[in-house]
């Protein structure tokens, strides 16, 4: 007892300075080991960025030039012949989202509202884990249905399959934005329409829906930025149309394909025009994400 | 008290003489809102239903397109690897075997990165470099596929024939492996797998920031507290806490990688062979219906290639299921 | 049925109140006097909110709610057959603890949105003359003139109260429950709403729930004390507050004011 109490006043013993050491040198190298994996996830980060930096760069030296009035406003020209634009493709686009809002919007923001109003129900809980798996089936296999669906029994492509297969995919984007936005309306604005003599589908509708508009518009656009850009499906549906075409019956032609047909040609002309309309495509997206992302972010600031 | 009652004796008077409105008489009864609200409510019902009618309809047709050729082939239609268009036989094996190793290939490269991003985010970055670098990184999901496939044939692929291919397999010698080894063509294996890790990195990261924030405060504190650095709260306290919402977010990149069309189309070579090595092309499932779909021959190429796409979707409902699970299972735990 | 006294605006009989298997307020019977304020006072949980919720049927929207028992509003059963809780909600006006202005809609539109839903809603002139009446008795008008077509939400929380209050008056209702409607607000806010409710009782049956008993003293002319979900005591304000008959009561009001 008396060692022990000299022990610990005194110098310290030999084996204790050599266990104290070892303890300092191990939090040096813990320490160091520390320091190298924050470093290596700066690096992943820089990393993980680059590829869209390099993407930005590439887009803009190589389709920049292309990009011009003509672009917009004129039609493909035949290989050989420089210049003319993607005008069809453009309007056919916009035709192509145009039917797979219709198809999408409704039928998403309807489930969207059931998702929000019911939480907990058994078909709740498996269209909400449903929409969420859809969501991750790939494009190609939307392409593949609407074909079997509109195009086989037919025996023509359309615009409006391709509509269909782009507004299937829409479904679960606009269905899972749409419960969230709803959700975020709260519950005491039910209650006070409620209590002013609303019934419950004009509390949801002119109240509730209402009120969460503006985020169910942002995610409307956001997944109309995602299918604005898919090509798989529309290899099988609206096929692409050299031509000009507003037909819904007919073959259309689509922003992404036309990039694809001309991408993987050999003519530098039509390479110039892909270049182009990817660097347009990309603008279009990019524009749309940033305007959700800033007017998301002044939502949640003001409502707080 | 007083105050109220002073003003209330002042005003006695006039209230008593102001005769109060007659009201007019209301009506006890409300049929309209009741019909509303019961086509409301089977309207949201039948939207929701929807949901899983079309992914329903989806397997069907998708099943009803494929019949023929998986009734032909039987289950040689995923062994054969003989695609013979000509002999009208049909074998998947190569496209099936090229989705597996390019999606592998890409979670190889793709995970650690996507895992230190967001770990990054989450648990490091500045506030200054948080939003902008999420943004970016969320971007990347946002680009459409066919513009990594236009990049990648003009830009990645040419750098990596003519640089990083025979860096590989002559000055770091790992030519000596099959799988580095033979003729670096351009598109190949290796380039679409590339591409897909940069693509399916997006969704891995946004999947893993979200299931480490559901991690509580208390567990970094803790570790905190007994000493640990700032490594080890991640690796000790943080990660095992989220790890099954991680792997759930590799499967989700996983569901992506397997289904991905475009760019793996423009990047892969489209070649039915089961090559050793990455450098050699190769077909994956999505890039042979896409590629021989316009010029199918016959109905039973056609139903071949919709057997490819059935077997496709199952795959990628598997994955999907599973890997919504996992998370849902971790942020429940919230 | 017993008929209600001419003075009796509301006469609940046997009212009872469940969430699920909990059992909220418990055979309750009181008649509540026309053109009165009543407050309705007791511990946290006792039941009073909920009791509230079952004079306009607001209680039902909750999941797993129940409620048996009558409440007789001008002869009728709010609970009987062939009563719509919708036509009840138009006839009985409600406000909240927090002020619930809708979001997307300037003041106006808020204070005429109960209009919206009735049977002969008013065209645009007469609109505006009912936005401008509950406005005044809701002593917001002057603050918000200038400004009748700005957002609500640019309101401070005192005056989006008042604005609840001037969007539950705007169609009228015999009857208006408030509940805890000062909980949220700063005391100078709090002192407008309580004058208001003062003055709104000259024509309109005022009950209100508070758990600040100077405020059930300050502003009501009938007090009811409730205590795990049963009605314990009512009476004239000033007897409940000076010589409670239930030693309950006594109890309540003494710990809370000692």
């Amino acid at each position: 007892m008396t060692t022990a109490t000299k022990d610990w006043s005194g110098a310290p013993s030999g084996r204790q300075r050599a266990v104290a050491e070892r303890t300092v040198r191990s939090i040096r190298r813990r320490r160091i080991r520390s320091g190298i994996m924050v470093g290596l996830m700066y690096a992943a980060a820089a990393l993980a960025i680059l590829p869209l930096i390099l993407i930005i760069i590439h887009l803009l030296r190589l389709g920049g030039s292309a990009v011009n009035w003509a672009f917009f406003t004129q039609m493909p020209r035949p290989p050989g012949e420089h210049g003319g634009g993607m005008a069809n493709a453009i309007v056919g686009t916009l035709i192509l989202l145009g039917i797979s809002s219709a198809v999408g919007l409704p039928v998403g923001i309807g489930a969207g509202l059931y998702l929000a109003e019911k939480r907990v129900t058994p078909l709740a809980t498996t269209v909400r884990f449903l929409a969420d798996v859809l969501n991750g089936l790939p494009s190609i296999v939307m392409g593949i249905f609407a074909w079997e669906l509109l195009v086989k029994p037919v025996n023509h492509f359309s615009a409006l399959a391709g509509g269909a297969a782009l507004g299937a995919m829409m479904i679960p984007m606009v269905t899972r934005t749409t419960e969230e936005m709803v959700r975020l309306v709260p519950i005491s604005l039910r209650e006070a329409a409620l209590a002013l003599g609303y019934s419950r589908w004009r509390t949801s509708l002119s109240i509730v829906l209402r009120t969460a508009l503006g985020g169910i518009v942002t995610g409307a656009l956001v997944a109309m930025a995602r299918i604005a850009g898919e090509t798989a499906p529309l290899l099988f549906t609206a096929l692409g149309n050299s031509f000009w075409s507003t037909s819904l019956k007919a073959p259309i032609a689509a922003l992404p394909l036309q990039i694809f047909t001309y991408a993987i040609t050999p003519y530098d002309d039509w390479v110039a025009q892909a270049w182009a309309g990817a660097l347009v495509l990309v603008a279009i997206v990019f524009v749309i994400s940033l305007a959700a992302r800033i007017v998301t972010r002044r939502r949640f600031s003001a409502g707080d | 008290m007083t105050e109220f009652a002073a003003r209330d004796a002042a005003r006695a008077g006039v209230a008593a003489s102001a005769p109060t409105p007659a009201r007019p008489s209301r009506s006890w009864t409300e049929i309209g809102s009741e019909i509303g609200d019961r086509v409301y409510s089977w309207s949201i019902v039948g939207f929701a239903s929807l949901v899983p009618i079309l992914l329903l309809t989806i397997f069907v047709a998708v099943g009803v397109a494929a019949w023929p050729a998986l009734r032909t082939f039987g289950f040689s239609f995923v062994t054969s690897s003989d695609w013979d268009p000509v002999a009208q036989h049909f074998g998947a094996a190569p496209a099936i075997y090229g989705t597996l190793v390019s999606s592998i290939l890409a979670l190889i490269i793709a995970t650690p990165l996507a895992l230190g991003v967001a770990v990054f985010l989450s648990e490091f970055a500045p506030p200054w470099l948080r939003q902008p670098v999420a943004f970016t990184v969320d971007l990347l999901a946002a680009v459409p596929s066919v513009i990594y496939g236009v990049w990648g044939m003009y830009v990645l692929v040419p750098v990596l024939r003519t640089h990083v291919m025979p860096f590989l397999r002559d000055t770091l010698h790992l030519g000596v492996l099959p799988l580095f080894s033979g003729v670096a063509y351009g598109p190949s294996m290796f380039a679409a797998g590339l591409i897909l890790a940069i693509m399916c990195l997006p969704y891995i990261s946004a999947v893993t920031r979200e299931v480490l924030a559901a991690v509580p405060r208390s567990q970094r504190e803790a570790a905190l507290a007994l000493g640990a650095t700032r490594w080890e709260v991640i690796r000790d306290a943080v990660i095992p806490y989220a790890r099954s919402g991680i792997i759930g977010g590799i499967m989700l990149g996983l569901g992506r990688a397997l289904g991905e069309t475009m760019a793996v189309t423009m990047l892969i070579g489209n070649r039915h062979e089961i090559a050793a090595s990455l450098f050699a092309p190769g077909y994956t499932m999505a890039s042979l219906i896409a590629n021989e779909f316009s010029e199918a021959t016959g109905d039973l190429h056609l139903s071949a290639l919709m057997a490819v796409g059935f077997v496709l979707l199952l795959v990628t409902f598997l994955v999907n299921a599973a890997a919504r699970w996992l998370v849902w299972q971790t942020a429940r735990e919230r | 049925m017993a008929v209600p006294a001419p003075s009796t605006r509301i006469a609940i009989e046997r009212l009872d109140a469940f969430f699920g298997v909990v059992h909220a307020v418990r055979g309750v019977s009181v008649d509540l006097t026309d053109r009165t304020v009543t407050a309705v006072i007791g511990p946290s949980g006792c039941g009073k909110s909920t009791f509230l919720r079952c004079l306009n049927r607001m209680h039902e929207t909750v999941p797993g709610a129940r409620v048996n028992g009558r409440v007789i509003l001008d002869g009728h059963d709010i609970y009987g057959s062939g009563i719509s809780p919708v036509a009840v909600r138009r006839q009985v006006g409600m406000v909240f603890q927090r002020p619930t202005p809708f979001p997307t809609m300037s003041i106006r539109d808020n204070v005429a949105a109960g209009l919206a839903v009735l049977d002969r809603r008013p065209n645009a002139r007469q609109t505006d003359e009912i936005v401008e009446r509950a406005l005044r008795r809701a002593a917001l008008w002057d603050e918000v003139r200038d400004r009748l077509k700005t957002s609500a939400t640019g309101l401070s929380g005192g005056q989006q109260q008042r604005l609840c209050i001037a969007r539950a008056l705007a169609t009228d209702p015999e009857v208006l429950l408030l509940d805890e409607p000062t909980a949220s607000l700063d005391p100078i806010s709090t002192q407008k709403v309580e004058e208001l409710i003062y003055e709104l009782r000259t024509d309109v049956t005022v009950i209100i729930v508070t758990h600040n008993m100077q405020q059930a003293a300050r502003v009501s002319d009938r007090t009811a004390f409730f205590l795990g979900g049963e009605l314990i005591e009512v009476a004239p304000t000033e007897k409940m507050f000076t010589s409670p008959s239930d030693e309950r009561t006594e109890s309540y009001i003494t710990g809370r004011f000692g």
